[in-house]
């Protein structure tokens, strides 16, 4: 039976209320449950759960919708509940000041000039058309923006002088301020633009954990690098750095652009007398007078090295060139003697780009890997719950996502899914991400040791689980705080992507199964 | 292109966490509570049209608050409804909100209609008078059409006396009957013996003396009236207690002057000091007086009428006179009468959302502490309701101040675009009438207007104002 409540012209976020819905659903009566807005999408989920009527598809986003399946549901109880966890929000807020728009934040916070907008997608053009008009710039967090919004949000705000980084951009330092998914990194004079989120974080994070600094991390969102953007911020990101007289290094990070832009962005670099390097995850720069990184780790020590005023001597760097000692060839052995069955690797990431070149890497050690978004389109995988041969998934991928946060955030699913490649009698390697900063979980190695944990006592078999922790010494989650959390779940921590592949490589074919 | 050199100041719209981690930075950062626009995508494409259009919109709404709050009604006498309002004659009966066949009216305005055809004698009883109505010999009309407001079901007949408001900076006139008091009253839609009694008093005394008084007494400055209840805790809405005592002072001398006998004198000034509510029909049509002032600016989105019959709520904008945009009335969510209930409400009902649309009324609620309670809220809502309220207003009010909020004015001149833009309604606070024709009012509390006519305006402007 369905129950339902409609509580019109009272607007929360999603989030809250998605939090609210799994309290919720945790009540033994209740099947199904959403307690949301009467956004299209919740329609959508209600259609497709069979819980929707005439009353509810009238429903509009700015009404609360409280519809429950299940038997004997006393909804008066579940209403107070939902007020009660509501209200507990609210009180939180107390003694703070909030405003109920753009205009009169913008009135308050005299000159304000910086916007940062995560709205859903289907408002964020508007909104972000506001805050120009305001005069700020945009890190447009959102995704779902149509791309010819995208087009003219970026041609109006180069007109005006203002930068609009994103849609769908995670991540942004811009003077000294981490934005949204971003690590506490030293200031310095090295300047990143970025068309990748995670890529900017790994780059940045090894950069500032070298002893180095950034000066401006602009990220513009994957499309922008794309034909029809045409670099418009990312090529603008550089011109800026290149006027920045606190900027010495540019660094481009990102997956491959479309030809011209590349083209666009080298002669830029070469036309400046700054040094930089460039990296695009998966692809190549012709031009021999471009400082190319092959990896996001290799990327970062070659900009350091560049900042301490070194040379580049060495085709690719790896991080235990500086820092640590890693003793490679017996922890391989150890590990391999504990692996009894099982011969695949499979790679649980939150972070896209560091999935991809996980991919990128590996693919080239041991053949091709299996993704909801592979390299090589032969080897999609039907069901991106399945996993099959070598798999790295990007859970961050709006498959995954949709009416859930970020797997940054919300570990439910990729805990789930690292139990269950772990009992995979087939698994010998699980890789996973641990991602640092401001905007991730506060504990995200006790949430993957924890899964560990339990895949470990459920399991007869051991499976060599290998993690790269993406984030800085000084991120608010205490970096070796949490890689201890991990080691002692006997998880091998790699303070890069790259070099945590390159274990599982190793591994791998030292198994040769 | 400086922004590298400046001190990063965030506004953050969206994520709270975002906002969270950046204050725990250190960061300089603000957090807008965000809400969709109103009505979604639908409201989405015509604020994206409204973007185009190529007429000066904020100078149009300009010169229309302007015209708002630079508006002086005043009091200037009273007359018989059928003598002065324009437009009214002896076969009509003019109603709150707007326009609505009898077959649509709900309970309290039917209810106000036949006490009104057998206070004017047209009727003996409830039947004749639904007789007489089906014939179709009356004719409904709302009293926007007329320049005039009407409280609650605001029913008024051609023998009514009424108020004579006249805004002095722009020469307009309105109109409004005398208030009733409290319980069972016409507006409400009660209609036995006693109110008809009570209404033939006003008619017979009330009225003579009052009329004689503000002839001897000359004109009264509504304005300054309204300006100093304000400051004294009253909104001019729910709460005219302060105006009706300024009002008292204002008149009692001019009543002793009068030809009348003492008894009615005392009867007069009695029955003024004892409704609270008396004011209320003076603030009503000083607000009214004031938007018909910028009704027909030509590109302005500012609302210059928002009104309800109990069936539907109305608003109509300066920059597209005539036009009705019309939805359901909405349930109130308030105090109940003992013996009263939610279930016996009718629907938001009355012309009194004048105020709000003039500039006080639930939008002055912080100035109002005494009765946040009676509309259901509390002291920090209030205020809360007031500074919302200045999200979707053009402007501060040049007369009418708020003290706790450091003498800031009201807002005032509702835009249109604003409230779709920001997805927030207009408060309303109200009295709760029995949806049964005859019993009368039995609450009061809070509400909304239906989101609909909001897009609905803003759509049929963009399309009117579209090359």
């Amino acid at each position: 039976m369905v129950y339902k409540l409609i509580k019109p012209n009272s607007y929360y976020d999603s989030v809250t209320l998605m939090l609210i819905t799994e309290d919720i659903k945790k009540h033994d009566d209740v099947e199904e449950a959403l307690v949301g807005m009467g956004t299209d999408t919740n329609k959508e989920f209600l259609r497709e759960l069979g819980m929707i009527d005439e009353e509810l598809e009238k429903t509009t986003p700015n009404d609360l919708l409280i519809v429950i399946k299940g038997n004997n549901i006393n909804m008066d109880e579940l209403e107070n509940e939902v007020e009660k966890l509501l209200k507990a929000e609210a009180e939180e807020d107390e003694g703070e000041k909030f405003y109920p728009s753009l205009d009169s934040a913008v009135k308050k916070l005299n000159g304000a000039n910086m916007a940062v907008i995560s709205i859903a997608g289907e408002y964020a053009g508007f909104e972000t058309r506001k805050a120009l008009d305001h005069g700020l710039n945009v890190m447009l967090f959102s995704d779902n923006v149509p791309l010819e919004t995208e087009i003219e949000l970026k041609k109006y705000a180069l007109e005006k002088g203002l930068l609009v980084m994103g849609p769908d951009c995670g991540t942004a330092i811009i003077n000294g301020v981490p934005m949204a998914f971003s690590n506490v990194v030293k200031r310095g004079k090295i300047g990143i633009i970025a068309a990748s989120g995670t890529g900017a974080q790994e780059v940045s994070s090894i950069i500032s954990n070298l002893g180095c600094g950034i000066s401006q991390l602009i990220g513009t969102g994957g499309r922008d690098v794309k034909k029809d953007v045409g670099g418009l911020m990312f090529l603008e990101g550089i011109r800026r750095l290149i006027e920045d007289d606190e900027t010495d290094i540019i660094v481009l990070v990102s997956k491959p652009p479309y030809p011209e832009v590349v083209e666009k962005a080298t002669e830029l670099l070469k036309k400046s007398n700054k040094k930089h390097v460039v990296h695009f995850v998966n692809g190549v720069v012709e031009d021999p007078t471009i400082t190319v990184g092959y990896t996001l780790e290799d990327t970062a020590i070659k900009a350091a090295l560049l900042c301490q005023g070194k040379n580049i001597e060495k085709d690719i760097y790896t991080y235990f060139d500086f820092l640590e000692s890693f003793d490679f060839e017996s922890k391989v052995k150890e590990e391999v003697s504990k692996i009894k069955e099982g011969k695949y690797i499979r790679g649980l990431y939150s972070g896209g780009t560091l999935a991809d070149e996980t991919m990128v890497l590996l693919s080239k050690e041991i053949g091709p890997i299996y993704s909801p978004a592979p390299l090589d389109p032969k080897y999609k995988l039907e069901n991106i719950n399945l996993s099959k041969e070598n798999t790295v998934v990007d859970m961050g991928e709006d498959e995954f996502t949709v009416g859930r946060p970020h797997p940054m955030i919300d570990f439910t699913m990729r805990k789930s899914r690292l139990i269950k490649e772990y009992l995979d009698k087939e698994t010998a390697i699980i890789m996973v991400d641990v991602v640092l900063g401001w905007g991730s979980h506060m504990d995200p190695a006790g949430e993957i040791a924890e899964a560990v944990k339990t895949a470990r006592e459920t399991s007869e078999n051991y499976r060599c689980v290998i993690a790269n922790i993406c984030g800085t010494y000084e991120d608010p989650q205490k970096y070796y705080e949490q890689k201890k959390k991990l080691e002692d779940e006997g998880i091998i921590v790699f303070p890069s992507n790259a070099s945590a592949v390159k274990f599982a490589v190793n591994v791998w074919k030292e198994l040769g199964r | 292109m400086s922004l590298f050199k400046e001190e990063l100041k965030i506004v953050n719209i969206g994520l709270k966490s975002f906002y969270e981690d950046l204050k725990r930075q250190g960061a300089n950062v603000v957090h807008v509570d965000w809400k969709p626009p109103l009505g979604g995508s639908k409201a989405l494409k015509i604020l994206n049209d409204f973007n185009m259009l190529n007429i000066d919109v904020e100078a149009a709404n300009k010169e229309a608050v302007e015209r708002i709050m630079n508006s002086q009604p005043t009091l200037v006498g009273m007359g018989i409804a059928r003598d002065v309002v324009p437009g009214m004659n002896d076969n009509m009966i003019l109603h709150a909100g707007p326009p609505i066949t009898w077959d649509r009216m709900c309970g309290p305005l039917k209810g106000a209609v036949i006490g009104g055809l057998i206070y004017e004698g047209k009727a003996k009883d409830e039947k004749e008078a639904i007789e007489l109505i089906e014939s179709g010999e009356i004719v409904f009309d709302p009293w926007h059409h007329h320049d005039g407001v009407g409280p609650m079901a605001g029913v008024a007949t051609p023998s009514m006396p009424v108020f004579i408001i006249e805004n002095k900076t722009y020469g307009i006139k309105s109109y409004c009957t005398m208030n009733e008091g409290l319980g069972k009253v016409l507006r409400y839609g009660a209609n036995g013996p006693d109110v008809i009694e009570k209404l033939k008093w006003m008619e017979e005394v009330l009225y003579p003396v009052l009329k004689e008084a503000i002839e001897l007494k000359g004109e009264i400055n509504l304005k300054n009236l309204i300006a100093q209840a304000v400051q004294m805790g009253d909104e001019c809405h729910n709460r005219n207690r302060a105006a009706t005592s300024l009002f008292i002072r204002e008149i009692a001398p001019a009543i002793l002057d009068t030809s009348f006998s003492n008894k009615e004198k005392k009867e007069v000034i009695e029955f003024i000091n004892s409704n609270d509510h008396f004011f209320l029909n003076l603030s009503m049509p000083a607000a009214k007086s004031a938007t018909l002032a910028a009704e027909g600016i030509k590109g302005s989105t500012i609302v210059t009428v928002m009104a309800r019959n109990g069936t539907d709520f109305g608003i109509r904008l300066a920059g597209l006179p005539g036009q009705w945009f019309v939805g359901p009335a909405q349930d109130v969510d308030g105090l109940y009468f003992p013996g009263f209930t939610k279930d016996d409400a009718n629907p938001d009902i009355g012309d009194s959302t004048i105020t709000e649309t003039g500039g006080f009324g639930g939008f002055a609620m912080a100035g109002a502490p005494a009765i946040v309670k009676f509309v259901g809220g509390t002291v920090q809502e209030a205020i809360e309701t007031t500074l919302k309220m200045y999200e979707i207003t053009d402007a501060e009010n040049n007369t009418y101040k708020i003290p706790f909020l450091n003498f800031r004015g009201t807002p005032t001149g509702l835009n249109v675009k604003k409230v779709v833009e920001k997805g927030i309604l207009p408060r309303i606070n109200t009295g709760i009438a029995h949806k049964e024709p005859g019993i009368g009012q039995v609450g009061a509390g809070l509400t909304y207007p239906p989101i609909n006519i909001f897009i609905d305006a803003l759509d049929a402007f963009v399309k009117t104002y579209l090359d």
